[in-house]
């Protein structure tokens, strides 16, 4: 099992490499040099120039990216700020946390809701439960999850007064936006679930645990449940992604200070650095989750685990 | 002659197989129901003009600010004083283009791509499956953001961003379902007869992936609608004033309190329209499900 621990690990290096390349790339498609970005267009062509110079961006691109590179792994620095001339890092050390609980509980809330309502749908298929969690997942899928957080925050926040609307200064201002950016998610999930755990209900081996004696609940939980969870789990990795993006438009809406409005703020201001670093820390992160997401799924499915122990 | 008759026998096949098709779906209430709200919002798309003439987004009446659903003014009026109705009626050929072009220039990407990785696979696949890694390592509304970041925020560079994040999930796709089909019999058939690869993929592997690739793009339409108004929504999309549903939002958020009923419209267009095309893929996929057939 190591071997595929360690392979697996192995391979997310260069995935990191790549993102921190595909990145870059795309920030330097950003038309004017950053002299005149942090100058103004008003700057004497001198000064723009000897800024340049010693921003190294009269350097080729790919020497360009390798200092960057460099700088990152060796000093763990992501470069200065366009607009405030300190390193960006520690503007981001600050703001990440927020996206941080954002992302992660919605996750755990939309995969709490989704699988329980998923596997109660597909026990009940045809009831009225299933029915109406079905049509609810359809209209959570499609709402705009940014839609959704203006609506919650005009209910609970303005007419009945209950939640603040924006905000971090404690933990109740996290549940109007973990609240709305689950809900695409929990609706994903829980479709998801519905549909192989049905599947899984229908297989041999279930007909067969049932004709042994096990009880309902034993045929459920021990047999179909493992076997329906496992492309839930893939799914989960990328519904974290989704979430990461989603937190980002939902830290406008409710006025968050994450890294979300960060980037916002840092393209509108063109603080080229700002959005890289900021960009480059979420994919990282993402990265790490699917790592984390690919580990638990071969722990759990019996196939991979004996490809390699054996 | 006995050609023709061939060929007419093949397309009479086809035909009861795309009745089949429709049959099935026609079963299913839910699909159905998508299917009638997409064609209205096709149908308001196109006769936009007809319905409510284009100067009625742009007419602003000082004294009219902000004011509630009237008889004049259906869906009422924003802080400009511009009819809210016209604005959302136009607005839906931003949300429909959008929607539409990006999931189509995908899919002509992701078929080229996914195709010849699946159907060549190899080197060709192995290099160009780790560059797809990398692409996917970023969650897509960054991609799309950061490639507006790098471009500026309008309609054209929100169209590459938001096809850009949405590439690699269709190539991928396209690539499992033509890596069934490519072991099939009738492939080495094709081959030992002499004909081309590209013959082979434009003629036998791609129409034969066909169902899968059509219930992807129809929920794309849905998927791309709704990040174009997100992006537009925080600003880095459509601009204003321009009456794309995501940037009708934005504007209204500051009027919200007072004026709530800017935000219902335009947001239950967007829901309509996204709901629209994942039911018709919904459907779709259930009537094109070869296990389901009876």
């Amino acid at each position: 099992m190591y071997r595929y621990v360690l392979r697996r690990l192995l391979l997310t290096i260069p995935v990191i490499l790549g993102a921190i390349f595909l990145v870059f790339t795309i920030m330097s498609l950003t038309p004017g040099d950053p002299g005149t970005l942090i100058l103004g267009m008003t700057a004497d062509k001198e000064d723009i120039e000897a800024l340049n110079r010693e921003l190294g961006y009269d350097k080729p691109f790919l020497v360009r990216f390798f200092n960057y590179l460099a700088d990152i792994i060796f000093r763990f620095d992501f470069g200065d700020s366009y607009r405030t001339r300190t390193p960006v890092f520690q503007e981001i050390f600050q703001r990440f946390p927020n996206t941080f609980y954002l992302a992660v509980g919605s996750m755990a809330l939309s995969s709490i809701l989704g699988i329980s309502l998923g596997i109660l749908s597909a026990v009940r298929q045809y009831s009225f439960i299933d029915t109406f969690f079905t049509v609810m997942a359809m209209f959570f899928a499609a709402i705009p999850g940014f839609w959704l957080g203006l609506m919650l925050m005009l209910v609970f926040s303005l007419r009945l007064g209950w939640l603040p609307s924006s905000g971090v200064d404690s933990w109740r201002c996290f549940i109007l936006p973990t609240a709305t950016l689950s809900a695409g998610g929990a609706a994903g999930l829980m479709r998801l679930t519905r549909s192989t755990m049905l599947e899984t209900i229908r297989q041999d081996y279930i007909r067969t645990a049932r004709a042994k004696g096990a009880s309902e609940t034993t045929v459920i939980w021990k047999h179909a449940l493992k076997n329906a969870l496992l492309p839930v789990i893939t799914s989960m990795g990328m519904s974290f992604g989704a979430s990461l993006g989603g937190a980002i438009i939902i830290e406008t809406v409710f006025g968050m200070p994450g890294l979300g409005t960060y980037i916002v703020t840092s393209i509108r201001q063109k603080d080229v650095p700002a959005v890289s670093a900021a960009t480059l820390l979420l994919s990282v992160l993402f990265c790490l989750i699917m790592l984390v997401v690919d580990l638990l799924y071969a722990f759990l499915n019996p196939r991979i685990k004996a490809r390699y122990t054996s | 002659m006995a050609l023709s008759a061939k060929t007419r026998a093949r397309k009479a096949k086809k035909h009861s197989e795309v009745k089949e098709v429709w049959r099935r779906f026609r079963k299913n209430k839910a699909a159905m129901i998508g299917l009638g709200l997409a064609i209205l919002i096709v149908l308001v798309a196109v006769f936009a003009d007809v319905i409510v003439p284009y100067d009625r987004t742009t007419t602003q009446v000082a004294e009219k600010r902000l004011q509630g659903p009237s008889s004049e003014h259906p869906f009422g009026t924003d802080h400009l004083g511009r009819d809210l109705f016209a604005r959302i009626v136009h607005g839906s050929r931003y949300s429909l283009f959008i929607g539409v072009s990006t999931s189509v220039l995908s899919l002509v990407v992701g078929c080229l791509l996914g195709a010849a990785c699946g159907y060549f696979g190899g080197r060709l696949d192995n290099v160009v499956m780790r560059l797809l890694d990398v692409f996917m390592s970023v969650p897509p509304v960054l991609l799309s953001l950061a490639v507006v970041a790098a471009l500026g925020p309008n309609l054209r560079n929100l169209l590459i961003a938001i096809t850009i994040s949405c590439v690699p999930g269709t190539v991928r796709l396209i690539r499992s379902v033509v890596l069934t089909v490519v072991d099939q019999d009738f492939i080495d058939a094709a081959r030992s007869y002499g004909a081309s690869n590209l013959r082979i993929i434009v003629k036998y592997v791609l129409p034969n992936a066909i169902g899968p690739i059509i219930v992807h793009t129809t929920m794309n339409i849905a998927n791309m609608i709704l990040s174009a108004a997100g992006l537009s929504f925080i600003g880095m999309g459509v601009q204003p004033p321009a009456p794309e549903w995501g940037a009708l939002l934005s504007s209204a958020r500051v009027y919200m309190f007072r004026a709530p009923y800017l935000l219902y419209f335009p947001g239950s267009a967007i829901l309509m329209a996204a709901l629209s095309f994942n039911l018709v893929g919904d459907g779709l996929r259930d009537a094109l499900d070869p296990r389901l057939r009876n």
